[in-house]
């Protein structure tokens, strides 16, 4: 166990990279599976010194869905901000909202503050240093308390489960 | 019958590439302009690149994914520069929000 730990320190990145080698070259050609799946043996192991605080995934079905919610809002980002785009720019009322984090995986984090970039009409813009808050503006804001409780429902609260289950 | 639905999805990823530029020019501030590119684009992109999936996987040469790895890269390195725009903006104003 603890030498398939060495060799995979990190199992799941692996099977991501070699996912991306053969999207890369568009084949699942034999020699291009054992190449890749070189690359997705050395990397993680080259690289593991540049991640001191190596995120753990405890749950990856929960992270599929997570990934599948977040398709879909995507999706509806685009139509919202669209209409908001069209519409009347006047009627826009564009806020700073102060988001209070309670994830503390910097990388969690850092998955957060991209699918609040990525969903709608909210892009983040700045984490506190004490990386306790996120700073994050938004096109039209009519209530400030739903848009934290539903990004806190709707994502972070996932990430946790994810990323730091207690 | 499959020409149709790539030109569909021409149509749509183009349109919604168009709506993301008219909102960079249309919105009055730096940062209500961040939220056209970040999103508007991401379906402008993902709808021809769709089209381009469906284009190549028709010809006979078997399945072409990688259009998938542009997706994954457009949606990490968007929020990045959105951020560091956003973020860049706050510090000429000296952390002020308004």
């Amino acid at each position: 166990m603890s030498m398939m730990n060495r060799l995979l320190p990190q199992p799941l990145f692996s099977v991501f990279l070699l996912l991306v080698w053969l999207l890369l070259v568009n084949t699942v050609a034999p020699g291009h599976l054992v190449l890749g799946t070189v690359l997705a043996i050395a990397l993680p192991l080259f690289s593991s010194r540049f991640w001191p605080d190596r995120p753990r995934i405890h749950s990856p079905w929960k992270l599929l869905r997570y990934i599948a919610v977040l398709l879909w809002d995507i999706g509806l980002a685009n139509l919202a901000v669209a209409r908001l785009i069209l519409g009347p720019t006047r009627k826009l009322r564009p806020a700073f909202i102060h988001l209070p984090l309670d994830l503390q995986n910097e990388f969690a984090i850092s998955v957060l503050a991209s699918t609040i970039s990525l969903t709608p009409g909210t892009v983040s813009s700045d984490l506190s240093a004490d990386r306790k808050t996120l700073l994050i503006h938004a096109l039209d804001v009519e209530d400030e308390a739903a848009v934290i409780a539903a990004i806190k429902q709707r994502y972070e609260q996932p990430l946790r489960e994810i990323f730091e289950p207690c | 019958m499959l020409e149709t639905l790539i030109a569909l999805f021409l149509v749509i990823g183009g349109a919604f590439a168009l709506i993301g530029s008219i909102g960079l020019a249309r919105l009055p501030d730096l940062f209500t302009r961040l939220h056209g590119p970040t999103k508007a684009t991401t379906v402008g992109v993902g709808g021809i690149l769709i089209a381009s999936v469906l284009h190549f996987s028709s010809r006979g040469d078997g399945l072409s994914l990688h259009e998938l790895l542009v997706t994954l890269f457009l949606f990490i390195t968007a929020p990045i520069s959105a951020y560091l725009i956003a973020r860049a903006m706050l510090h000429l104003r000296g952390g002020k929000e308004s």
